[in-house]
């Protein structure tokens, strides 16, 4: 059955194909399309599924070790050879998993959602393209091949978000993220030159089997090179800026790319590479560095937004910040864990603002929303769940992962960075509950017009909201800690990947390197779990008091936040304007970049480029006006060049 | 030593024949007549061939040159009615005429030199003149055709079907 | 015997037979002449590959001229319909005159 993998990433390419290529020159009826779109998904999910159980079947040491399934060389050259081959191992295979059935559920929704849209043929052709290059990046066997899905998920997401791309805004927003997007991939790009000049492969088993011949400074810049890609495509500091304006592009959309799937690809990339993390210390400490402050930069920024999906996007920043904390300290199966309960709950939250905004008439401004709970329950109960999932609720899948996360941290030794995390844990219980409370709860201050629309989104809308929503819950089950007297079975599983939980302490001082993630020891394991727990009790407190907040400002004393804007009026403007980052980038790096495009524009294209091409052509237009006149179209004048040809042939021959 | 006389004697002649007719073939301004003095030319050529002992390619060169070719040639001669060139009064030699003249009296000189001075290159076949004599040389040279060029043959023949056609479709009229 | 007459002067013959065709090629300026010029340099040359065949025993420079013939058979059938046809559409074979090449 695993040899069957190649077909995962097939269907949806099919399906781009049959919809991208007929589906606007035969005119499919739109039912064609969504069961052309959505089965590709479903049987793409199938076989995922249908790989996974044939990879449980094996002995855990084997799944790691389960032979590249390569389907043909693409490019060969000299010593270099790239394939396309597809890999299967607990990692690859969950992420199959997470990014297929995912993306099944929401191509159901964007049925109902897109359905009065005039360009469904083209969306559901490029979310089917999108899901097969996320399919391809997730299972590649090399780094080429990983690179092409990491292009072609950063075309689909530039597609997406400039949907509606005879409006500005979604034209720019992405334009901009391919811009930003290009940066990290730059970074990509070296890491991947660097490790071909160096290890003569960019087969990931070959690569990583050498990687111990490396040197650390070697192997510090092609991490610090590959972080760059995963900080561009996963929205790090300081790369973050294209994500709030993706949210130009469809809510599913939103939900599917900038939520549950791409955003995540760079999570993935390092822990696919954590052979060469754990060997630069210095790399991990930044990935974690950056990690923490990006969960608390964007959490904050995320506290005064109003619009809806905004506040959601700077969340997701701030999760992504969760995940490289995560992989940042070693703990690669936690930051793999948080991104598949990421996926649903933040999934179904982006889906639940769909269906809000579809009862809306397209409001964003949870100003103009809120009491609407009674009118579309199924959406509100839905949310409630992915909230309480998010904000760390325990029972709830973000409980165990975030959990994790935050333990994991602590344990390694850096304590300041846990702090941190606990931090934005609360600030995001804070700012999900306030969106909570204000969108659903209290008085409806929609107009009269708008209220009289509001309605429960059809069924086909629904049941993605409610299995996510059931995922949402039981998700954290696969990985219960020890200390509740559970198994981490998917720690287990990974762990013939990932090398194992990184067990025990060893960080001394809070911001030491951090050590190999495997080193054991450590911290006596009585103590360890005395500490988990207590651990999880604040993190849990933390959450309840920012829920608490959340309540007495936004449903209890609604007037307190005006008051308290009013009186902290410089940092209230500070954050609700986010920090000015974008005014900064394009003051700094736009401006300049656009100055000096001018200058070369005026200067060397027009100056020496072309001038130089003039002259060239008007040089050849001189000769050549000389030399027609020996085409003179008289036959005898040719026979002439003939003889004279002969001539001098001859006196070489007989010389 | 009579048959070595007769045959200088031949050569000379038959030589001068063609060098002379092959000027009056540049010299004549009536087409008509260059036609004549061309067949004189193959004929006396084909006299050379006999000299040297080749009476099957002799006997070609007349058939297919002189008979079928320079026919072929005064008829479409006589189908276009071509006016003679006009005498020109003056002997207006233009430049390029001047030009093309000396580069082929150089290119005749070279070539002159040339054989002078260099022995004929190339492989000794087994084929003497005495035993051509005996075998006939129509037999020996069918027997190669048949076997060693064969495939040239064919191409051959496939040169002269498409020249039929190439030369039916030509000459059509367009309607 | 023929032998006794060095090759050398066939040779020469077929040279100046040659130039004397060239010169005809490069000079007259009625198409046809031109052509038969050109007939007559080709078969110098065969004279040329004749004289070989002869004094190197040996029998593909004949063969070699046959096909030659018969080239130049399908040479002159196409040929002469270009005439034919260039007579047709612009009422001269005069080769100066015809400058449909010109660039």
């Amino acid at each position: 059955m695993i040899d069957w993998v190649w077909l995962i990433p097939l269907f949806p390419a099919a399906g781009f194909l049959v919809n991208g290529l007929f589906g606007r020159w035969m005119n499919f009826d739109k039912r064609v399309v969504a069961w052309t779109a959505c089965s590709a998904l479903g049987l793409s999910f199938v076989f995922s599924v249908l790989v996974f159980f044939s990879l449980l079947q094996l002995a855990p040491e084997a799944r790691a070790a389960v032979p590249d399934r390569v389907l043909f060389d693409w490019i060969v050259s000299g010593d270099f050879r790239a394939v396309v081959g597809y890999k299967v191992d607990p990692l690859s295979i969950i992420m199959a998993l997470v990014v297929s059935g995912v993306s099944f559920f929401i191509h159901i929704y964007s049925v109902g959602y897109m359905h009065d849209d005039p360009g469904f043929t083209r969306y559901f052709a490029f979310l089917n393209l999108f899901v097969f290059m996320m399919l391809t990046l997730v299972l590649a066997n090399n780094f080429l091949l990983m690179f092409v899905g990491w292009e072609g998920v950063g075309l689909c997401s530039y597609l997406l978000i400039g949907f509606w791309f005879d409006r500005d805004a979604p034209a720019n927003a992405g334009k901009k993220a391919f811009v930003v997007n290009r940066i990290g991939d730059f970074g990509f790009l070296v890491g991947i030159f660097l490790i071909f000049a160096h290890l003569g492969t960019v087969e990931f088993t070959g690569v990583f089997a050498k990687a111990s011949t490396l040197d650390t400074t070697t192997v510090t810049i092609i991490t610090l090179m590959l972080f760059l890609g995963a900080a561009g495509k996963s929205a790090q500091i300081p790369l973050y800026v294209w994500l709030p304006d993706a949210m130009e592009g469809p809510t599913p959309v939103s939900s599917l790319i900038h939520a549950a799937t791409m955003v995540t690809s760079g999570v993935y990339m390092i822990a696919r590479c954590h052979v060469l993390y754990t060997m630069a210390p210095i790399t991990m400490a930044t990935v974690a560095i950056v990690g923490a402050a990006t969960a608390i930069f964007a959490a904050s920024m995320g506290l005064l937004q109003f619009d809806i999906k905004r506040v959601l996007a700077y969340s997701t920043i701030s999760q992504l910040g969760y995940m490289f904390l995560a992989v940042g300290v070693g703990a690669f199966s936690a930051g793999i864990f948080h991104l598949m309960t990421h996926a649903f709950f933040k999934g179904l939250l982006f889906l639940g603002a769909g269906s809000v905004m579809h009862a809306m008439s397209g409001e964003l401004d949870m100003r103009n929303m809120g009491g609407i709970w009674k009118r579309i329950p199924i959406t509100f109960w839905t949310f409630v769940i992915a909230t309480l999932a998010i904000a760390g609720i325990p029972g709830l899948a973000g409980f165990f992962s975030k959990d994790e996360i935050l333990w994991q941290t602590y344990n390694s030794g850096h304590r300041y960075l846990w702090l941190v995390g606990a931090a934005a844990a609360g600030m995001t219980a804070f700012y999900m509950f306030r969106l909570l409370f204000v969108t659903f709860l209290g008085k409806c201050r929609a107009s009269d017009e708008v209220k009289k629309h509001i309605h429960e989104s059809p069924a086909i809308m629904t049941i993605p909201l409610i299995v996510l929503a059931v995922l949402s819950v039981i998700g954290g089950y696969v990985g219960i800690p020890h200390v509740l007297g559970g198994r981490n079975f998917f720690d287990e599983f990974l762990a013939p990947v990932l090398g194992g939980p990184p067990l025990g302490s060893g960080g001394h001082t809070a911001f030491s390197l951090v050590r190999p993630a495997f080193a054991a020891g450590g911290l006596a394991e009585e103590h360890g779990f005395n500490m988990e727990i207590m651990l999880m009790a604040v993190s849990v407190a933390i959450a309840v008091i920012g829920i608490g907040i959340a309540f007495y400002l936004y449903l209890w004393k609604t007037e307190v936040p005006k008051r308290l804007g009013e009186r902290l009026k410089g940092l209230y403007r500070l954050v609700f304007n986010k920090y000015y980052v974008d005014e900064l980038y394009e003051a700094c790096f736009v401006t300049s970049t656009k100055r000096l495009g001018t200058f070369l524009w005026r200067e060397f294209d027009d100056g020496v480029i072309d001038r130089s091409v003039n002259l060239v052509a008007r040089l050849m237009l001189g000769i050549a006006g000389v030399l027609r006149r020996i085409q003179s179209g008289r036959v005898q004048g040719y026979a002439l060049g003939i003889i004279l040809g002969a001539v001098i042939i001859i006196l070489f021959l007989i010389r | 030593m009579v048959e070595q006389v007769f045959y200088w004697i031949a050569f000379i002649m038959t030589s001068m024949t063609a060098l002379f007719a092959a000027v009056m073939v540049i010299t004549r301004s009536n087409p008509i007549s260059a036609a004549m003095f061309l067949v004189l030319n193959f004929v006396s050529v084909a006299i050379l061939y006999l000299l040297l002992r080749f009476p099957f390619i002799a006997v070609i060169q007349v058939m297919i040159y002189a008979g079928a070719i320079m026919m072929l040639v005064v008829f479409v001669i006589m189908l276009l009615n071509v006016e003679e060139e006009e005498r020109r009064k003056k002997i207006a030699v233009s430049l390029a005429q001047v030009i093309s003249v000396v580069l082929v009296l150089m290119l005749c000189a070279q070539l002159v030199v040339g054989v002078g001075i260099q022995k004929i290159p190339g492989k000794h076949g087994a084929f003497t003149a005495e035993q051509l004599a005996e075998v006939g040389d129509v037999k020996a040279v069918a027997q190669m055709l048949f076997t060693t060029y064969l495939f040239p043959f064919e191409i051959a023949s496939i040169i002269l079907l498409v020249g039929i056609i190439g030369a039916v479709i030509l000459s059509k009229k367009e309607r | 015997m023929p032998a006794d007459i060095p090759s050398l002067y066939f040779l020469i013959v077929s040279a100046l037979v040659f130039a004397i065709g060239a010169i005809g090629v490069l000079v007259r300026r009625n198409a046809i002449i031109i052509f038969m010029c050109i007939e007559m340099m080709l078969s110098a040359v065969n004279l040329t590959l004749i004289t070989a065949a002869h004094y190197l025993n040996s029998l593909d420079g004949v063969l070699m001229v046959f096909f030659v013939m018969t080239v130049a058979a399908a040479e002159a059938a196409v040929g002469l319909a270009i005439f034919v046809l260039l007579f047709r559409n612009r009422k001269t074979i005069k080769a100066d005159e015809i400058n449909l090449l010109k660039g």
